[in-house]
């Protein structure tokens, strides 16, 4: 039987189809994915993300232990408050899971990972701190989570949740978070909106989920969070990336810290030998040209220059055709257009550079 | 609407097949196949005039989640195909059993039609796989 978070009945009263989501019973969609997707970039939607993994991180060896840990680097937070989105590698440079880490006060961190590596991510946490005195690694399965996203999102959260918060947290900027009484807010999403992610106690989440609803904020479902994100740019852990791929090759060159050079990050020798010789693949968008729809590996042919592969594949609700992330061959830019296997027969296919989609406008239109 | 319709029949690829007064037959797909396969974004009709035979594949659906192809219940003509699609293709959702139809066909052999599933049948279908 898979797990239940603190919202499972909220969801059966407001008519989900419930789907099993890496041992967690989550809503697929409330009646229409495409309906819900809409909502968010026009409106706000609210999305149960109770089943992501919460891991706490104290000590006076946490910033230290961090400095090894991830790609990215913890020391851009200057002050509590402050997030960054991080590959977290393993020693071939491979991507481990990609995650988002909050520096809450001194000797205080929280990463946000994913429900399917929970138990590889803690074991590698616990593993890697055995190298520092002071790192005490603790998941904190206590709290629910309820991500806001939308133009109106932040707005409807205020009027939901009452004016203390709007003066705490009306003034965050994006990748910043805080704690109002037991709710920790973060100006962070997966859906390229803007919005919040709220932590909070699992027996505090109904209650909130419902006054968000009475302010007028929709359940959406993972249905719409996958087109969402996809039109966004953002990469899915287990598609777009994996233990086989190191951040260069899914275009997250980005988040790697290469300074100070002396930060010797577990995976730094790949990604520094990576960066010498050149990448042989790279991660880039597609939009197909005709109608049909876009779906995990399907194959693509780039005239002279090779064969990749669809990594994520899928329809964009708002672009109102089919799109994709996809492994190319280095030498592929954007613009030209290479061939994709659908159904059995090759389809025209645009390349772009990702994201399609920023503030609800299309940014690959023709 | 999932419950089978005693007035339609069915295949075992889950279109149903209403008889029309002049004959004709008019196919779309169940509403649970529908609900299986989520928001549908593409639906590919046949030509009219097409010839096709019981079991024919005769056009597809697509939704965010998977394609689908139709399959002809019986042999026949194509006589008509449900054009406003196009732009609605959630009308398959919304009203599969309706406004959702895809095409019409006359059939060469009137007795086909009788061979396929009953409500009954197809409700003992859909039990069976949901399993």
């Amino acid at each position: 039987m898979n797990r239940r978070t603190p919202l499972y009945e909220e969801h059966l009263a407001a008519g989900a189809r419930m789907v099993d989501f890496s041992g967690w019973a989550l809503p697929l969609h409330y009646g229409s994915q495409i309906a819900e997707h809409h909502q968010v970039r026009r409106d706000a939607g609210m999305f149960d993300v109770s089943h992501m993994t919460v891991v706490d991180l104290r000590g006076a060896d946490v910033p230290a232990y961090l400095r090894l840990l991830l790609a990215n680097n913890i020391d851009k937070l200057k002050r509590p408050g402050r997030a960054l989105y991080s590959c977290m590698l393993n020693a071939q440079g491979g991507v481990l899971d990609d995650l988002i880490v909050y520096y809450l006060a001194d000797g205080w961190y929280r990463l946000v990972v994913n429900a399917a590596t929970r138990d590889k991510d803690l074991g590698w946490l616990s593993v890697t701190a055995e190298q520092f005195a002071d790192v005490a690694v603790e998941p904190r399965d206590d709290l629910a989570m309820i991500a806001v996203q939308g133009p109106r999102a932040r707005e409807r959260t205020f009027a939901a949740l009452g004016e203390a918060l709007r003066d705490a947290a009306g003034d965050l900027a994006p990748f910043q978070a805080v704690r109002v009484g037991e709710l920790f807010l973060a100006r962070t999403g997966y859906t390229g909106e803007d919005g919040f992610e709220i932590l909070l106690p699992a027996r505090a989440a109904p209650f909130t989920w419902r006054m968000l609803g009475e302010a007028g904020v929709r359940p959406a479902g993972l249905g719409a969070r996958d087109t969402l994100r996809l039109e966004a740019g953002l990469c899915l852990y287990g598609a777009d990336m994996d233990e086989t791929t190191t951040p260069l090759e899914a275009g997250l060159a980005w988040t790697v810290g290469w300074a100070p050079e002396d930060r010797r990050f577990i995976g730094r020798d790949v990604l520094e030998r990576q960066k010498a010789e050149g990448l042989a693949r790279v991660l880039l968008g597609l939009v197909l040209e005709g109608r049909g729809v876009l779906r995990n590996h399907q194959r693509v042919r780039c005239n002279g220059l090779g064969e990749g592969e669809v990594t994520s594949g899928g329809f964009g609700p708002t672009l109102g055709r089919a799109i994709a992330l996809a492994r190319l061959p280095a030498g592929v830019r954007p613009g030209r257009t290479c061939e994709v296997e659908v159904r059995g027969r090759p389809q025209p296919a645009r390349v772009v550079k990702p994201p399609f989609v920023r503030q609800g406008r299309s940014l690959i239109d023709d | 609407m999932n419950s089978a319709s005693d007035e339609l029949r069915y295949t075992k690829s889950h279109e149903w097949v209403r008889r029309l007064d002049d004959g004709s037959l008019e196919v779309g797909i169940t509403g649970h196949a529908q609900e299986l396969m989520g928001d549908m974004v593409y639906v590919d009709l046949p030509e009219v005039g097409t010839e096709v035979s019981a079991g024919d594949e005769c056009g597809a659906v697509e939704s965010v989640k998977a394609a689908s192809e139709v399959y002809a219940p019986v042999g026949g003509e194509i006589v008509a195909v449900n054009e406003a699609l196009a732009d609605s293709p959630e009308t398959v959702n919304q009203d599969p059993e309706g406004a959702g139809w895809l095409f019409r066909i006359r059939p060469g052999d009137p007795s086909e039609f009788d061979a396929l599933l009953d409500g009954a049948a197809y409700r003992a279908l859909v039990e069976s796989e949901s399993d």
